[in-house]
């Protein structure tokens, strides 16, 4: 049964979780699918996860490798297609525990960078597995910083070849998932030598492995990085390459050629190449920190309603840590944080249709926009929910260190999406120079794109509240974080100009400057969320009670931001002390009233016991049954240990010291 | 240390390969081995078996941990002549090994919530020990799964029929001889955590399990033959040994923060990226202002911990000589601090060690950097010996009797000594605002003014709004409960200025100009940094107007690039040897590329050219699509 401090958190809650799910999940027809999904994939016992906290390295690859292969069993059983409505929710039940990954992005970059033949030629036999495919770009010595890149391909005329090589340690490639282990061929990223002169970092078809018996080619020196982390299931690799010869066609050419005569002939737009950074880190959004993030605030939360520690009055029971103010400050700002950026997504992946809309009429106009929008929220998005999720696991005392727990692998895993896909300080400075400039153009006057149009708007004034009620007004509280956002980069975008005016060289002022640019960037991505997530309560219908919870999350979410910020909307005056009194009183009443319905919040989150994989977090609340049951299954627990014979028994009967 | 790191017994493979059995392992057979040499070299002063070991372990946990840190000392500390008798000798010739085990399932922090219960039975003159529940399972005491066949249980102690709180039994729990668990005695591993993968954390379910009188620990309190129980003299004593921990926790967050900065500030020397100046080569990282403004903070904040550290160590040394002289009345305060200084030093440094790790990007990740261990290994003490809320909630309670002293016209001594200008400035209302201009940024001892004009103003404003809470009638407890998150803000902003002070406080003793000078630089850095971090605080406060914390903010810059010279140097002067480090990208020779591979080579996964799982499931995928 479940336990009653779990049963009446959930009397009491104030709205319908099942039509809140539905919502989230854009409505109950989805919901309905993604169960029919995760249902189907955690009743096969291939993908079961029991044992993942007890294997080795060797042992979880292995499973990962096993997993892939069998789905690609089960959904062909299904009738399930790699681009139809099922697949993001196949990603979401196998919860990234899974190989080949790597393998989908190999086909994607030759969808999109090949030419026609070169897809006709490629995409049947990887579609079939018939080759297994990787994709390495970053190296030992060069990730986020593309141009950096050491690796060589030089074009030889005589036998329309290119000859790949590692010219040193540092332009090994290093990192690429898939290539320890798995892939027979990869995408390789190197600078394109015709003639003796460099064009720059292209990308070139290579195989690393026999397709008959997987040993490594010739010229070819690979394998496994070592142990990280997390992410011990996938083979992240390093490549070396000596010599190796790939034919003329195996550069994809969509966009540039070397002809056989050695003529480099460019054509389209380099840009579309930015359209495949920002596609990759808007979908990253949802699945490697949004979700995880809500995994986190349902098992910390549910635990802390079954926790009981120390008294609040005398003579009563213990109380539910859940009660305690210090407890909710730490957790309920998360679970606001989680709805919030589940609805930027929502707005981004709008942009982002929207965007690609338009890029197919051959208009390149929203991509500027679109890059620095995806950068900054890739980001901060990822930054905010990494620090979510350890506070949740902190949150969880002794326990949350316990692997059984949950935390330390979701902790663990999504604090390398802050690293991927671009290093977040270098993301937060691109976003930056994006608002630099539009402030520029705004203050002359000229257009820019709708996410910046508030720029133009600088008006020296002072928050109107006079009460704390008034700060619970998204107008009030969605104006200060505008404010707050254009003061932080006029400000910055001043100083710069200063500093190159007074005869700084314009990199120089930069470097100074960054700081404050990525402070001011990280302000921006913050109102839009805030003022996203106030338009998004406006739109909900207020039947069932959703509305109302929302409202509360949105307050929040926004006054949360403010009170640990109170210096960046006091700075100039805009927020007073007596009003960042009533900021404070607001946020801490709110507390109390999200408090009540937090259970009901998280559950309508909808995950699975099996996809939490916790023993704190399952929706019976049966905690401390469930960790001594999950414990006594260690195998630290089945195997006699070789320390005791070898070394402990001695130890005990006193022969080492005799010695 | 040389005589640890010359000698081939303890040399072993990369821990980073080895499965968590194995590392059990490795750990017990290095202990076996330590014990052995302590012998053999005489080593008994505990200062010098301290380094050994923590040499012999590299810093890291070892399943006899407890055994030598708890069961020991507290056998020393609570057992009567008779009993030390008994076992002190058998437990330091290890034929006895020991776990301390406290904590069970259902309770950590709150002591009182345990409810092992330990019954005396006058008839057979012995107590029975009950779990009675599955909360009151004991739960993670180090060494306690695998290791150890005695465990000192804290138990609720019932005799005729009352009960008369917790109380330490010896309990043995497995044969000697076979180690095998003795009857009535559940125990076992709790399964991996994060990290301390060399650790056996256990469990332990005691069903009427039974053991003589004579085992209860009775040096304080007693229970007579016939069941009659006999108080101890004062409880006080018992803080003696939470201080002490907890000073150790500060400096292990200065040392494990000390480590990671030399990772980081390392490996940002020897890594070339991206282009500051068009043309020119690549440069270090460590010239990006980004760079440093993570990185060059966090190594003033592991310096400032340092010397916090060194001063709990020393008053705690000054004051229990004053209690074995029966002079308790330092000790509240000690006690106090100690705890907000634990969870302030050890939050600190847990989010610091991962922003080091995230500085060194990708690579940071990889478990060669030697960072995700250093993390793992300290990030379980911003919760042990005393969860770090908790701690903020006890430092906040001695400072609102501190407060409510002052207001009742009683002068306060110490650390708190501040809060008696407070009635001072409430006859003087211009005082606060004269305050404003006379902070002088590049003066470390007016910046201490200021963090203690923050620290009173948060402890005040705590204060009142708890009182208010009052006055509304409520409880005591639902007052203290809705007031938690001001409290916290105010322990936070008394630890900080405890620590801007202690470190101002040692520049002076500094006799060397350039060292003074470069300290100086660093203190600066943590005090300014913090204002810019909590700049609502002062300007709420009117301790600094916008001006003053826009040259905050300015100078803070100014600083990072003034310290980026010595940077590089000031890592050195912690002086960790590589094997200590662990760490390929923290290399003192900066060779990091060729190593990482040299590193990768070793890996598990790499162990036969083609992986098994390549004929097991690959091909016959390949073959049947």
């Amino acid at each position: 049964g479940v336990n009653p401090d779990l049963a009446n958190e959930r009397q009491t809650a104030s709205f319908s979780v099942e039509k809140l799910t539905a919502w989230l999940d854009g409505g109950a027809e989805q919901t309905r699918l993604r169960r029919a999904v995760v249902e189907a994939i955690e009743r096969d016992p291939v993908f079961s996860r029991e044992n993942q906290y007890f294997q080795s390295q060797n042992e979880r690859y292995e499973a990962a490798v096993r997993k892939a292969v069998h789905l690609q069993k089960k959904m062909h059983e299904m009738g399930w297609s790699q681009d139809g409505p099922e697949s993001k929710y196949i990603y979401r039940a196998v919860a990234g525990d899974i190989a080949f990954l790597l393998h989908r992005i190999f086909m994607r970059s030759i969808s999109v960078l090949g030419s026609d033949e070169q897809i006709a030629k490629w995409i049947p036999p990887a579609s079939q597995y018939q080759l297994i495919g990787s994709y390495a770009q970053t190296e030992l010595g060069h990730g986020t910083y593309l141009q950096g890149l050491e690796t060589t391909a030089v074009f030889d005329v005589t036998t329309q070849e290119f000859i790949l090589n590692t010219p040193k340690i540092s332009a090994m490639k290093w990192w690429p998932g898939d290539m320890g282990r798995s892939a027979t061929h990869t995408v390789v990223f190197a600078q394109l030598y015709v003639h003796g002169k460099c064009y720059g970092i292209h990308p070139f078809i290579v195989q690393i492995r026999s397709l008959q018996d997987h040993s490594l080619c010739p010229g070819i020196i690979a394998g496994d990085i070592g142990p990280k982390m997390n992410f011990e299931h996938i083979d992240n690799g390093y490549l070396m390459l000596q010599n190796v010869r790939v034919p003329r066609e195996n550069m994809l050419n969509k966009f540039c050629e070397v002809q056989p005569d050695g003529t480099y002939v460019r054509r389209g737009s380099q840009k579309i190449n930015y359209f495949t950074m920002t596609s990759v880190r808007i979908s990253l959004i949802s699945g490697e920190a949004v979700t995880p993030l809500m995994k986190a605030c349902t098992i910390a939360i549910r635990y802390s309603a079954v926790r009981r520690q120390s008294k609040l009055k005398p003579g009563e029971q213990e109380a539910k840590i859940l009660d305690y103010q210090t407890q909710q400050e730490k957790l309920l700002p998360q679970l606001a944080a989680a709805y919030a950026f589940h609805f930027i997504d929502d707005y981004l992946q709008e942009m982002f249709d929207r965007g690609y809309r338009e890029i197919q009429r051959k208009n390149f106009d929203t991509l500027p926009e679109l890059h620095a929008l995806s950068s900054g929220f890739k980001a901060t998005v990822t930054q905010y929910c990494t620090s979510g999720v350890e506070i949740c696991l902190r949150a969880c005392g002794g326990h949350g260190y316990s692997l059984l727990s949950g935390l330390p692998s979701l902790y663990t895993k999504i604090i390398a999406s802050c690293i991927y896909e671009g290093e977040n300080t270098i993301l937060l400075l691109q976003t930056a120079r994006f608002l630099v400039k539009s402030f520029m153009a705004a203050s002359t006057g000229q257009s820019v794109p709708p996410s910046v149009t508030y720029l133009a708007a600088v008006k020296p004034r002072k928050c109107p509240a006079k009460n704390k009620l008034d700060f619970l007004s998204p107008d009030i509280y969605t104006e200060a974080y505008q404010h707050m956002a254009v003061r932080l980069i006029s400000s910055t975008a001043a100083k710069l100009q200063d500093l190159i005016q007074s005869g700084v060289k314009k990199h120089d002022a930069w470097n100074r400057c960054t700081v404050q640019l990525a402070q001011a960037a990280k302000a921006h991505c913050h109102y839009i969320t805030v003022k996203n997530f106030a338009e998004t309560v406006e739109k909900l219908e207020s039947k069932a009670g959703i509305q109302k919870i929302m409202k509360h999350l949105c307050d929040l979410f926004a006054l949360h931001g403010i009170f640990s910020n109170a210096g960046v909307f006091m700075h100039d005056g805009y927020i007073s002390g007596a009003q960042m009194d009533m900021v404070t009183a607001s946020y801490l009443d709110l507390l109390a009233i999200v408090r009540k319905d937090a259970v009901p919040l998280v559950d309508a989150f909808d995950f699975t016991d099996k996809s939490l994989n916790s023993a704190l977090g399952c929706y019976d609340g049966q905690v401390y049954q469930r960790l001594y049951e999950w414990a006594r299954k260690s195998p630290t627990n089945k195997q006699i240990s070789p320390a005791y014979e070898k070394y402990l028994k001695p130890l005990l009967h006193n022969t080492l010291s005799k010695l | 240390e040389a005589l640890v790191l010359n000698d081939p017994d303890f040399q072993h493979e990369d821990l980073n390969f080895l499965s968590r059995s194995q590392r059990y392992e490795q750990a017990i057979r290095k202990s076996s081995l330590m014990v052995m040499k302590l012998r053999e070299y005489g080593i008994a002063d505990p200062e010098e078996i301290y380094w050994f070991k923590s040499f012999v372990h590299r810093g890291r946990p070892e399943p006899l941990d407890l055994h030598l840190g708890m069961f020991l000392p507290t056998l020393l500390t609570q057992a009567t002549p008779e009993q030390q008798d008994r076992f002190f000798m058998p437990a330091w010739n290890l034929e006895i090994i020991g776990t301390y085990a406290q904590t069970e399932m259902g309770h950590g922090t709150h002591l009182r919530g345990l409810e092992t219960t330990a019954t005396y039975d006058p008839a057979t003159q012995e107590f029975i020990l009950n779990s009675p529940t599955v909360t009151s399972i004991k739960w993670w005491p180090g060494g306690l799964g695998k290791t150890s066949n005695h465990a000192i249980v804290l138990a609720q102690l019932y005799t005729q029929g009352q009960c008369k709180g917790l109380h330490a039994f010896i309990v043995p729990i497995r044969q000697l001889g076979t180690h095998e668990p003795l009857p009535g005695i559940t125990v076992g591993d709790i399964g991996p955590k994060f990290g301390y993968d060399e650790m056996d954390n256990g469990y332990l379910k005691m069903d009427n399990f039974r053991i003589p009188r004579e085992n209860m620990l009775m040096k304080y309190a007693q229970v007579e033959p016939d069941g009659t129980y006999v108080k101890p003299l004062s409880d006080k004593l018992t803080y003696g040994t939470m201080v002490f921990i907890r000073s150790l926790i500060v400096g292990d967050s200065a040392r494990s923060l000390s480590r990671a900065c030399t990772i980081a500030i390392r490996y940002s020397a020897v890594r070339h990226q991206s282009e500051l100046k068009p043309g020119e080569p690549e440069p270090q990282i460590l010239d990006y202002q980004t760079q440093q403004y993570k990185l060059f903070p966090l190594l003033a904040a592991a310096y400032a911990f340092h010397f916090v550290g060194a001063y709990i160590k020393d008053t705690y040394r000054r004051i229990s000589g004053d209690i074995n002289e029966g002079d308790l009345s330092e000790l509240p305060e000690l006690h106090a601090l100690t705890a907000g200084l634990k969870a302030f030093t050890s939050w600190t440094a847990n989010a610091g060690i991962e922003e080091c790790r995230m500085a060194c990007g990708g690579h940071g990740y990889s478990r060669c950097s030697g960072i995700p261990d250093i993390y793992v290994t300290f990030t379980p003490s911003c919760t042990y010996e005393g969860e770090n809320t908790v701690m903020m909630l006890q430092t906040a309670r001695f400072l609102v009797k501190s407060y409510t002293q002052v207001s009742s016209g009683q002068r306060v001594t110490g650390m708190v000594s501040y809060l008696n200008d407070l009635s001072r400035q409430r006859i003087q209302p211009q005082h606060v605002a004269a305050r404003t201009v006379t902070v002088r940024i590049n003066d470390p001892v007016s910046l201490v003014e200021a963090y203690k004009a923050r620290a009173a103003r948060l402890v005040e404003a705590a204060a009142k709004n708890l009182q208010a809470e009052l006055n509304h009638r409520r409880s005591k407890e639902d007052a203290w409960n809705r007031t938690s998150v001001d409290l916290v803000r105010a322990s936070e902003a008394h630890c900080h200025y405890v620590i801007v002070k202690l470190f101002t406080a040692k520049l002076s003793e500094i006799s060397n100009a350039a060292v003074r000078a470069v300290l100086t630089e660093l203190c600066l850095l943590y005090a300014l940094y913090g204002i810019s971090k909590n700049t609502g605080d002062f300007l709420q406060a009117g301790i600094l107007s916008d001006a003053q914390i826009t040259q905050v903010n300015q100078r803070v810059k100014e600083l990072l690039a003034i310290i980026r010279r010595n940077a590089v140097a000031l890592v050195d002067s912690f002086d960790f040897h590589d094997v200590h480090l662990g760490s390929v990208l923290g290399r003192y020779d900066g060779n990091v590329y060729e190593n990482m591979f040299e590193w990768a080579k070793k890996s598990p996964l790499n162990k036969t050219e083609v992986h098994e799982s390549f004929h097991k499931h690959l091909k016959p995928m390949q073959a049947k699509l």
